[in-house]
C-alpha cells in the first residue's frame, strides 16, 4: 500500500482527513502513484499536473526519504521505502509569498 | 417578499450575502474555498440554486465549482480547458509571439435559459462552453480564431475574456470582451464573431483607431435594450446604440473618465453606474474619495454619489467584475473594493452603505433577486 500526503488545500479539494494510502499496480513511479491518486480522487486531476502533458505544475514539488524527487523522471521507480508503505510519498505546495 | 443573494469572490476565498428584499439586513456565509483566489460565482437565471464558481490558485490551477443548493455545499465538476486544434500565438508584453496558455476562468456567465449550459470567459482570451453542468468545456474556437487572434496582447492583468453578455431577445447573439483585444459580436452562437471596436480610440496602441489592441474593462447592458450597451474601456466611457457597430464617448464630464466598473439600473435603461480611478498607475480613486458616479441620461451628465461612502483617506480600486445591481424597485447597486468592503444602496445610488467588511480583495460581486 502507497502512502500519500497531500498539502492542505488538496486533502480540502478531496475531502480527505490525514494521509491517503493507494494501491498500485505494477512498477511503483511518480507517474503511477498521480494515476492512481487521481484515479481515486479525480476532482485533483490537474492540480499536481497539467491533463494533456503530465508535466508537473512549476509550484508543486514531490518529497519522499528526505529527497526531492520533483524533477526525477516520472518513470522513475519510487525509493524501495515508499513503494512497501514505509515512508510516505508527500505532495508539497511549494513555499511562496501569498 | 423578494429576497436578494449577493455572491462576492476574493482574492481568499468566497462569500454568500443573504437579506430580504429590503436590504437592510445581511447574512454573511463564507469564507467557501478558503485561501483561494475566487475570481468570480454567479448563479444560473433558470435556477437560482444553481451556483458556479470559479476557484484558481498558482499552486493547484484551476477548479470549476457547482452548487445545487444556493451555495450551502459545493461540489468540484470539470477543469480541462483545452484549446481546439493547435492554438498558435498571440502577442506577449514585448511585442514578442506567445503561445496561447490556459490560466485561469475569469467569468462564468450561466446561460438565461438552462442550469446546465454555462460559458466561461478564460487567460490566455477564449470562450469556453459547456452543457453539462460545468463536466465537460469546448472550446468556442472561432473567437480565438479570429483574424486579429495572432495580434492580441495582453493588458496588465492578462489576457483575459472577461465579459460575457447573452441577448435575452435573441439566444444566437451574444457579446464579449476581452483585454486588450476588445470587443467582439456573435449572431450565431458563438461559431463566428465579428469585432466590434469602431469608435474607440486608445492612445497606448500604434494605431489609435485600430480594431483590435483596445483594453475594454468591462461592458454593461441592460436585458430590455440588447440594442444598447455601456463600456468602460482602459480610458473613456463609451456607449452604443446600435449593438456595438459604432461607440461614442459619454464620458468626458467625469473627473476621470478611466474606471473598470460599469452597470446599468434594472429599472432605468437609461441611468448608468461608474467608478472613477485614477490612473496611469495610482488605481486608486480620485481625491481620497470613494463615489460612484450616475447618469440619468445614458452618459454625458453625470452626479457624484457619496452619501454613506468614506470621503476622506480613502485610496481603494473596484475591479472589472466588482459591481452589480439587482432587479428590484428601487434598484439595489453593489460594489466590493479591494480593501474588502462590499457597499450596497437600495436606492438607486442615492445612499450607500457598507453590508460587509474587511473581506480579502474583492475581485467580483454578483447579484440574484429570488421571489
Amino acid at each position: 500500500m502507497i502512502r500519500v500526503v497531500l498539502p492542505t488545500h488538496l486533502k480540502t479539494l478531496a475531502r480527505v482527513t490525514g494521509e491517503v494510502q493507494l494501491q498500485v499496480e505494477g512498477p511503483v513511479t511518480q507517474s503511477a502513484v498521480l494515476d492512481a491518486l487521481e484515479a481515486r480522487y479525480p476532482m485533483l486531476r490537474g492540480t499536481m499536473r497539467d491533463q494533456q502533458t503530465h508535466k508537473r505544475r512549476p509550484f508543486v514539488r514531490f518529497f519522499a526519504c528526505q529527497q526531492d524527487l520533483s524533477h526525477e523522471a516520472s518513470d522513475t521507480p519510487l525509493p524501495d521505502a515508499v513503494a512497501v508503505g514505509a515512508e510516505p510519498f508527500l505532495v508539497i505546495g511549494a513555499m511562496a509569498g501569498g | 417578499m423578494s429576497k436578494v443573494r449577493v455572491l462576492v469572490g476574493t482574492r481568499k476565498g468566497a462569500f454568500v450575502l443573504n437579506s430580504d428584499g429590503k436590504r437592510q439586513n445581511w447574512e454573511v456565509s463564507g469564507p467557501h474555498f478558503a485561501g483561494w483566489e475566487m475570481y468570480h460565482l454567479k448563479g444560473s437565471p433558470a435556477d437560482p440554486n444553481r451556483l458556479y464558481a470559479s476557484q484558481s490558485s498558482g499552486w493547484f490551477g484551476q477548479i470549476i465549482q457547482r452548487s445545487n443548493d444556493a451555495g450551502k455545499t459545493w461540489e468540484p465538476v470539470g477543469n480541462k480547458f483545452e484549446y481546439a486544434g493547435v492554438p498558435g500565438t498571440h502577442q506577449w508584453y514585448d511585442g514578442s509571439l506567445r503561445p496561447w496558455e490556459f490560466k485561469r476562468v475569469w467569468h462564468l456567465e450561466p446561460s438565461l435559459n438552462d442550469p446546465d449550459t454555462v460559458y466561461a470567459g478564460v487567460e490566455d482570451a477564449a470562450l469556453f462552453k459547456s452543457t453539462d453542468g460545468g463536466q465537460n468545456w469546448e472550446e468556442l474556437r472561432g473567437l480565438r480564431e479570429y483574424s486579429t487572434g495572432p495580434n492580441w496582447q495582453p493588458g496588465a492583468g492578462g489576457l483575459c475574456l472577461h465579459t460575457i453578455i447573452q441577448d435575452p431577445s435573441n439566444a444566437q447573439r451574444m457579446w464579449i470582451a476581452i483585454s486588450a483585444a476588445g470587443t467582439f459580436r456573435t449572431e450565431d452562437g458563438g461559431t463566428t464573431w465579428k469585432a466590434i471596436n469602431a469608435g474607440l480610440k486608445s492612445e497606448g496602441i500604434p494605431n489609435p483607431n485600430a480594431d483590435e489592441g483596445h483594453c475594454v474593462h468591462h461592458i454593461a447592458m441592460h436585458p430590455d435594450r440588447p440594442g444598447v450597451l455601456f463600456m468602460q474601456k482602459h480610458w473613456d466611457v463609451m456607449r452604443s446604440d446600435n449593438a456595438g457597430d459604432y461607440w461614442y464617448d459619454i464620458g468626458e464630464t467625469l473627473p476621470t473618465d478611466f474606471g473598470f466598473v460599469i452597470d446599468v439600473n434594472a429599472n432605468q435603461p437609461e441611468t448608468v453606474y461608474v467608478l472613477p480611478i485614477k490612473s496611469d498607475s495610482e488605481h486608486f480613486v480620485p481625491d481620497g474619495a470613494l463615489r460612484v458616479y450616475r447618469s440619468r441620461r445614458g452618459g454625458n451628465e453625470w452626479e457624484a454619489l457619496c452619501n454613506g461612502l468614506p470621503q476622506k483617506d480613502v485610496y481603494l480600486n473596484v475591479y472589472r467584475d466588482a459591481m452589480a445591481v439587482d432587479r428590484l424597485d428601487p434598484c439595489g447597486i453593489y460594489f466590493g473594493t479591494s480593501g474588502g468592503q462590499v457597499y450596497a444602496s437600495a436606492d438607486d445610488g442615492d445612499s450607500w452603505t457598507a453590508i460587509v467588511r474587511d473581506l480579502p480583495t474583492v475581485l467580483s460581486v454578483e447579484v440574484q433577486t429570488l421571489p
